[in-house]
């Protein structure tokens, strides 16, 4: 459970390309209750990850912080400033940790503070909140993320675009848990992390 | 002056149509703004703000922002800029235009806060 700036490129290359493969998908789940451009906004989010993590950063800070400034500066919506802060709270965290439980932790904390979201919202930290346990626990499986992404389905939001729709968005599942699932599937994925 | 405003919206034009119709009652206030994505689509951006902020002639700024993404890129900001900013929860137009008069008429950052307090309407 020890994440190096190898296992991270890796993780992050298997993403991009997740996000690249159903970026049209993000979207439509976005356009019901949202404002359509999940997907487009990840997809070239990611792809300046991708670009930057070409340079070789020196070690696992710098390669996090990469990360965040990428997103923060290309994403554009509310997932760039959000996926920005849990990788810069990563960043920050693994000055004293390589741990991953404990990197998410620290980035969980930092997404809920940017958005001021909290489990049961419909958005991507009830994602975060559900999986980050079973990565404690080395128990984390692909059902067990599916889970977490459909759960957000019968919610109700309460934080971002959705939440002007009231009892509107039930019975979609939330754009950002969707993305967030592919992170953590694209985690369960990269050989040597887990 | 002292205080000067600062408007972060998805849109470029909804941000400098608000400047326009702010400088009409407040011509020698700071007034910068944060429009659109760097590519000038509808979104936000934090370098947009950081630049709105270091440009502004302010000593202090007083922000408004529209919806989502545009506060936590403003948050971003205030924890990157040495400025001092206050961020503000009030409506867009009815908040920045409250203060815009208020400040060009010299009026104090306490009593501009007290006017403001019925106009917010986010969290």
């Amino acid at each position: 459970m020890t994440l190096t700036v190898t296992n991270l490129t890796n993780w992050m290359n298997d993403f991009a390309k997740k996000i690249a493969i159903n970026k049209q998908l993000l979207s439509d789940l976005d356009t019901p209750i949202g404002d359509g451009d999940h997907g487009f906004n990840m997809d070239r989010g990611m792809k300046a990850v991708i670009d930057k993590l070409k340079d070789e950063p020196k070690d696992l800070t710098q390669a996090l912080k990469t990360i965040a400034m990428a997103l923060i500066s290309t994403v554009g919506g509310a997932s760039g400033p959000l996926y920005g802060t849990a990788f810069l709270e990563m960043a920050k965290k693994s000055t004293s940790s390589n741990d991953l439980a404990e990197l998410l932790t620290a980035a969980l904390a930092g997404i809920e503070k940017r958005g001021g979201a909290k489990p049961g919202d419909k958005t991507m930290v009830d994602v975060w909140d559900a999986v980050i346990p079973e990565i404690k626990n080395h128990s984390l499986t692909q059902e067990k993320i599916n889970n977490a992404v459909v759960a957000t389905k019968d919610m109700v939001a309460k934080k971002g675009r959705a939440s002007y729709l009231g009892e509107r968005a039930i019975g979609h599942i939330d754009p950002g848990s969707q993305s967030s699932g592919y992170l953590f599937s694209a985690l369960l994925e990269t050989e040597g992390i887990l | 002056m002292k205080l000067g405003i600062t408007i972060v919206s998805h849109v470029p034009e909804v941000a400098t149509g608000l400047k326009k119709l702010l400088k009409q009652v407040a011509a020698d206030v700071s007034i910068t703004v944060a429009g659109g994505t760097n590519d000038d689509n509808v979104g936000t951006s934090m370098e947009k703000i950081l630049t709105a902020f270091s440009t502004n002639q302010a000593e202090e700024i007083l922000a408004f922002y529209d919806l989502g993404s545009a506060k936590m890129n403003l948050e971003m900001a205030i924890e990157m800029t040495n400025k001092k900013v206050h961020l503000y929860d009030a409506a867009l137009i009815e908040g920045a235009y409250t203060a815009a008069s208020l400040i060009q008429a010299g009026v104090q950052l306490d009593e501009i806060e007290k006017q403001l307090k019925p106009l917010l309407i986010k969290d």
